[in-house]
């Protein structure tokens, strides 16, 4: 061809200019796509604060209520769950709770404001299941003759106490998380707020 | 072959001879007609394993059709209905109890799904047998994994849709897997979720990707396999190319047009294929809780997970990998490391036409070494297969770890395995064993 190696280099410069042009408007037109994926603003607000009452929680029950689509229990421990807590701290892998699952409130020996009652979002650590209550100790749960009780997580066998710590050497990396709460009255809790909020 | 040039037709000055002259003046109806099936060469040695490509084909068409009557019925909403129940559960036992039809519609997209599976399964064994992803098939066997790959994800998505039990705490479980990957991971899977919990936004948008996305993808997909494979030519059970030898018409001597032959011959392996899935579509739809899981006819619950969850028998292989792997390293927790062994698992599969050193194609004329790894892979698959539909267990733990080793000890020796083996001679021209 006649042309052949008579590049017409400004003419080429415009083209690259306006590909470059282009290609950044299709990577901006992505923008709106990608954020439409995000939670909307009304899943943001969904997260709400949930009231309880648990002035009819015997002692050694458990209740579940829903905060932010996820279950949260309530325990009334008895005085034997709470014995087992102590003997654990060598088999669990935070016994005093250093990772930050916790408010600054809950993090003690029991993970919890009252001793007795713990309040802990009752989702693994892992990948989300919601373990089950193994409350009984030893083997009549399913679970081995040194089981003292507690939970464990039925898809990838994570056990935890009954603070909610996980035991060592299992899948989830951390303990139970404990959601801001605060006590309106002896037996009315709010999950979701902490007195700063309140 | 495709892509060759194919005269334009010429009426017999009948009606529907012209009529077809016209259209083909304006478009490559010949052209295709000869290129992909009348004058398209297979090697006439096709054997049982050259079923499942074209089995694979008639239930991407049953998925879909089925799929479109399901859609006008079924229900994306997480949100309960006066009696409590989620409408996108109760639209389904809608479908199965008061629309005419629906139940068998429904069981034949959900034994699909399954059938679709092990057509694939048998397709790709196939093609580690035969040697059919080696030079110059190599795109061919790309599309291929890319299909896998799509398929899986259409699984996953199709599985939520239910909301049952198993569809909730199956997504809730794998979508957290991304928040596995350091830094991004929990916000990327918010941004997956479109909530901080699996829910009704999770819901609508993996309706979308199912029925809109990852069907467009999937068969786009389809057609550039199948024109990849058309471009090279078949492989066949001897591994020998066909096209190496031509009569003087330049048609390969050992090939047959896949039209009528191979169409006759499919027809055979769709009847067959038809009749075991309409005992199993009749007689045992749950497909003995492998295909529908017993807790999926439990409404979706947030706050309780079922005793026992496990993934879909077709994904449980990987799922086993995942979690065989149990330890930390560089610092990076084992969930971590347990999703790359996962997704490497799958992805590993693109990699065969580069790791596959071995002189001949077809295992026909390989020796010990091939015929012992590939069998201990597919023992290794199974096992690691069976043990994802388990519960854990320190026992199970171990032999899924074994399972694992030897999983990508398979493809990442394959290098030198495949090159030690004792290999016979090829023969020159196909042989009909």
């Amino acid at each position: 061809m006649s042309n052949q190696g008579k590049m017409d280099c400004g003419r080429r410069n415009l083209i690259v200019a306006t590909a470059a042009v282009g290609g950044a408007g299709a990577v901006a037109a992505l923008v709106p796509f990608v954020s439409s994926l995000l939670p909307s603003e009304r899943a943001k607000a969904a997260g709400a604060p949930v009231e309880v009452d648990i002035s009819k929680l015997e002692i050694g029950q458990m209740m579940t209520v829903e905060w932010r689509g996820k279950p949260v229990w309530i325990i009334n421990r008895t005085k034997e769950m709470l014995d087992t807590l102590p003997k654990l701290a060598d088999q669990v892998a935070d016994p005093k709770s250093e990772k930050e699952q916790q408010p600054t409130y809950a993090k003690n020996d029991t993970r919890s404001i009252k001793p007795e009652i713990l309040v802990v979002v009752g989702i693994c650590t892992h990948l989300g299941c919601s373990p089950s209550s193994k409350f009984k100790a030893g083997a009549d749960e399913g679970m081995g003759a040194d089981w003292l009780g507690g939970f464990l997580c039925p898809c990838h066998g994570s056990t935890f106490d009954f603070a909610g710590r996980v035991f060592k050497a299992k899948p989830a990396p951390t303990n139970l998380e404990v959601p801001p709460h605060v006590y309106l009255t002896d037996t009315r809790i709010v999950i979701g707020e902490d007195k700063k909020g309140a | 072959m495709a892509g060759g040039t194919f005269e334009k037709y010429k009426s017999d000055g009948s009606l529907a001879g012209n009529a077809l002259e016209w259209v083909d003046a304006r478009f490559p109806a010949t052209s295709l007609w000869k290129g992909h099936l009348s004058e398209y060469y297979c090697p006439k040695n096709f054997n049982f394993w050259y079923f499942f490509g074209s089995l694979a084909l008639l239930v991407l068409v049953i998925q879909i059709v089925t799929g479109i009557f399901l859609v006008m019925h079924y229900k994306p909403d997480a949100a309960l209905n006066a009696s409590g129940v989620p409408i996108a559960f109760a639209s389904v036992e809608y479908i199965m109890r008061d629309v005419p039809g629906g139940w068998l519609i429904r069981y034949m997209h959900s034994t699909g799904a399954s059938a679709f599976f092990i057509v694939v399964y048998m397709h790709m064994f196939r093609g580690l047998l035969y040697g059919s992803y080696r030079k110059p098939r190599e795109l061919t066997w790309l599309f291929g994994v890319g299909i896998f790959l799509v398929l899986m994800g259409e699984a996953f998505f199709g599985y939520l849709l239910p909301w049952g039990q198993m569809s909730y705490w199956g997504a809730q479980v794998i979508v957290n897997l991304f928040g596995a990957i350091p830094v991004v991971g929990n916000d990327l899977s918010i941004l997956i979720r479109g909530d901080f919990v699996v829910g009704d936004a999770t819901l609508n948008r993996f309706f979308s990707f199912h029925v809109i996305a990852f069907p467009l993808v999937l068969v786009g997909l389809v057609a550039a396999h199948v024109l990849a494979l058309h471009e090279t030519g078949s492989n066949n059970p001897d591994g020998v190319e066909i096209k190496a030898n031509k009569d003087e018409h330049g048609i390969p001597r050992d090939g047959i047009p896949f039209h009528p032959y191979y169409t006759v011959k499919d027809i055979v392996g769709v009847v067959v294929f038809l009749m075991v899935f309409s005992l199993v579509m009749f007689f045992a739809p749950e497909g003995g809780g492998y295909f529908l899981e017993t807790p999926n006819f439990y409404p979706a619950d947030p706050l309780k997970t079922p005793n026992h969850i496990a993934p879909v028998w077709y994904f449980t292989p990987y799922y086993s990998i995942l979690r065989a792997i149990v330890w930390n390293f560089f610092g990076l927790d084992a969930k971590f490391w347990g999703v790359v062994a996962m997704g490497a698992s799958v992805v590993i599969f693109a990699f065969l036409p580069w790791l596959d050193r071995s002189p001949v194609k077809s295992i026909r004329y390989r020796g010990p070494i091939t015929k012992v790894m590939l069998t201990l892979f597919v023992i290794c698959f199974f096992i690691l297969g069976y043990l994802g539909t388990l519960s854990p267990s320190p026992m199970g733990e171990l032999v899924s770890q074994v399972c694992t080793v030897f999983y990508f000890g398979f493809f990442l020796g394959m290098p030198w395995w495949s090159r030690m083996d004792k290999f016979k001679p090829v023969p020159d021209r196909v042989t009909m064993k």
